[in-house]
């Protein structure tokens, strides 16, 4: 058997490492490109949201690689996620690749988990739970370690004094790790990038904007499909926080064990003032997520949704009153595979342009000249 | 005087109009209906909601604003799902939101959660709603069942005994575009006008479209999807209509699945045509005319000319 499974960001590398330690023959398909989109969108329904195109187009690629099963988080709820997998498969049946899905649903209690479990034994039939068990553990660990040398690079990206050197080590990096066979290669290869990164020399007293990354995950995830918005604003001297991660993501699956604490209930509160109940998708979080960072001096955010998501068409209503009332700056990209890359960053910089004189304001008291 | 409560003529009104009407009117309150959507209402609406909101949303605000200085409260519930165990679209629920951030100058909104996911149980939902005014439980009881009584007799009267005559056409979509002759350009006049009769996913029994539902190999748990397949479904075993006319609105996120899925198991399993028409705030009617009038068209010359095999190589359809 061979499987392969679509890219979100960085997942791909956690997710790699369990199916290798599992003996399971893993196809990574490449790097979400222009390619993808492409395949994606000639065969995807018209008005679905672009992350179904992006991630048919890498199930697709995959299966050119050789793949004969896709592996695929399902969910239930009011997002539109929950039925990609079926939609895929019948979508796949029709264009001629027979492949077979095996599906996990979310696993937000003991019994999801179990069933997650289950799910990994029937498909490697040499392992023992234990060994699953713990191979779970393992990828937990690795997507927080992962997602943590990505919080790193963009703390250094706008600070470095030689420009270009962190894109190009991580370049570097995604290229090795994609090459490496198993849990301690890996995380071989993960420390010593982020030894790396520790040593590259940084302008210590770089004073820089702070800007969060706010929205919908996958767009947040995915650079592809944000067209490296992380790398672009940290070229120009911002430093970027992702306020969605994938590890933050199943902590928040994973709050009903014990010791796990997720900041879920924070952010509910954070967002209790303007939306008290979670609507589905990632609307919520959004919203906590700004009223928490404005607390904790960011200057600005970027909201980022695909179009036609209908959680963030909620949240994305709401926002103006925020950005009034909390006095803080919001940009909302609302992405879809014609996004050109000229106007996307002409309001980029426009906005940016905002936030870097309210900043000045800010410091400088009033002004002689504008007022 | 009489308290007013205004209730917006859009979403899901339509579902349940004569429900919340006649439980507000025995409370003893003045219910204020919003009229039928007109242009205004639809550039009232557009301008106030957000951006890429579906059209249906674009015209709740729209009703909203035409109703906000006629009444004290305006009720707009948190509807979080309709039927047990299964959800509806998440704008739905954040429905009071959206209205409260994007309109201005609100009268008090009654924005009591409606959710009969899991327990099934609108009476206590209702018996909320009714405490705002009076503080009467009886009072409140006896109105709840004195209005589901109307609203289950009227509910039952739309189902249709099944007639086997030609010349049906079903028009599939969310109820609240069908049923707002506005939105949807008068689609059921014009079927009528060419002869054909038009049934609606909401005349089908509900245990029927369910059985039918279990069909699909996948997971239904979108209410409004659950009801397509069956309907889908049923109309591919028993063959009832001559011709499929999908009426969705443009940016709708359930749609963009439910319209694919269905079009595909229609495609796959029979020849009936099928057609998707999508409609958004831009009213141009002649194109969605011209459309309708090709698809009549072609259903009619399909009968016409089914046993008509040509003897001698001419075209078909030139005379």
């Amino acid at each position: 058997m061979k499987i392969t499974f679509p890219h979100m960001g960085t997942t791909y590398i956690p997710v790699k490492m369990m199916l290798d330690e599992l003996n399971i023959e893993a196809i990574l398909p490449p790097n979400s490109n222009k390619r993808t989109l492409e395949i994606g969108t000639k065969i995807s329904p018209e008005a679905i949201c672009v992350p179904f195109k992006i991630i048919t187009g890498n199930i697709i690629e995959g299966i050119e690689l050789g793949a004969n099963t896709v592996f695929m988080l399902t969910g239930c709820g009011p997002c539109r996620f929950g039925i990609f997998s079926c939609l895929q498969e019948e979508i796949l049946k029709d264009i001629g690749y027979p492949v077979e899905f095996i599906t996990a649903d979310r696993f937000s209690n003991y019994e999801g988990l179990k069933e997650f479990i289950d799910r990994l034994k029937e498909v490697s039939e040499s392992n023992s739970t234990i060994k699953i068990i713990n191979t779970i553990r393992k990828g937990y660990k690795m997507l927080h370690e992962v997602d943590e040398l990505a919080e790193l690079t963009n703390k250094i990206r706008p600070r470095e004094v030689r420009k270009g050197e962190v894109d190009k080590k991580w370049f570097n990096f995604e290229n090795e790790i994609r090459k490496t066979y198993g849990y301690k290669a890996m995380m071989n290869i993960i420390n010593k990038y982020r030894y790396e990164f520790n040593n590259i020399e940084i302008d210590q007293d770089k004073d820089c904007l702070k800007i969060g990354l706010v929205g919908e995950i996958y767009t947040i995830l995915e650079s592809y499909i944000n067209l490296y918005i992380e790398r672009k604003l940290g070229n120009m001297g911002i430093e970027v926080v992702r306020m969605a991660s994938a590890s933050e993501f199943v902590k928040e699956q994973l709050d009903f064990i014990p010791f796990l604490k997720s900041d879920k209930k924070k952010i509910y509160r954070a967002a209790a003032r303007y939306l008290d109940i979670p609507i589905g998708g990632h609307a919520i979080h959004t919203i906590g997520n700004i009223i928490r960072g404005t607390n904790e001096g960011f200057d600005g955010f970027i909201h980022l949704l695909p179009f036609t998501c209908m959680p963030e068409i909620v949240a994305g209503s709401i926002l103006p009153t925020i950005e009034k009332e909390q006095n803080i700056p919001i940009l909302s990209l609302v992405l879809d595979e014609m996004t050109g890359e000229t106007g996307y960053m002409t309001r980029i910089e426009a906005f940016i342009d905002v936030v870097q004189k309210r900043r000045e304001i800010k410091n400088e008291g009033k002004r002689l000249y504008w007022n | 005087m009489k308290t007013k409560i205004g209730i917006p003529r859009a979403l899901f009104y339509y579902e349940f109009a004569s429900l919340w009407v006649n439980f507000f009117s025995e409370l003893g309150l003045e219910v204020i209906i919003s009229p039928k959507t007109n242009k205004k209402i639809i550039n009232d609406g557009t301008i106030a909601a957000v951006d890429d909101a579906c059209i249906p949303v674009k015209i709740y605000h729209g009703h909203v604003i035409n109703l906000r200085n006629k009444v004290d409260y305006l009720f707009i519930p948190r509807i979080m799902g309709i039927t047990k165990k299964e959800y509806i679209c998440p704008k739905f629920c954040g429905l009071p939101e959206m209205i409260k951030y994007s309109v201005k100058d609100l009268p008090k909104l009654i924005n009591t959660k409606i959710d009969l996911m899991k327990k099934d149980n609108l009476l206590n939902q209702m018996l909320e709603v009714g405490y705002i005014f009076i503080n009467d439980k009886k009072r409140i009881v006896e109105a709840y069942h004195k209005a589901k009584a109307i609203y289950d007799y009227e509910k039952s009267k739309l189902k249709l005994p099944l007639v086997n005559n030609t010349n049906n056409v079903v028009i599939m979509g969310h109820p609240y575009i069908l049923s707002d002759d506005y939105l949807n350009m008068n689609i059921k006049a014009k079927l009528k006008k060419a002869g054909l009769n038009y049934l609606l996913p909401e005349m089908f029994d509900d245990d029927i479209l369910t059985k039918y539902a279990k069909q699909y190999n996948g997971k239904v748990f979108w209410y409004f999807f659950h009801q397509m397949i069956g309907t889908c479904f049923y109309l591919l075993e028993q063959k009832l209509v001559e011709g499929i006319i999908y009426l969705s609105s443009f940016g709708c996120g359930i749609d963009s699945v439910v319209a694919e899925t269905v079009e595909r198991n229609i495609r796959r399993n029979c020849d009936i045509p099928f057609m998707l028409l999508t409609i958004d705030e831009h009213s141009g009617e002649g194109g969605f005319n011209t459309r309708l009038e090709a698809f009549i068209d072609m259903l009619k010359w399909r009968k016409q000319n089914e046993n008509y095999i040509s003897p001698y190589g001419n075209y078909l359809y030139t005379r």
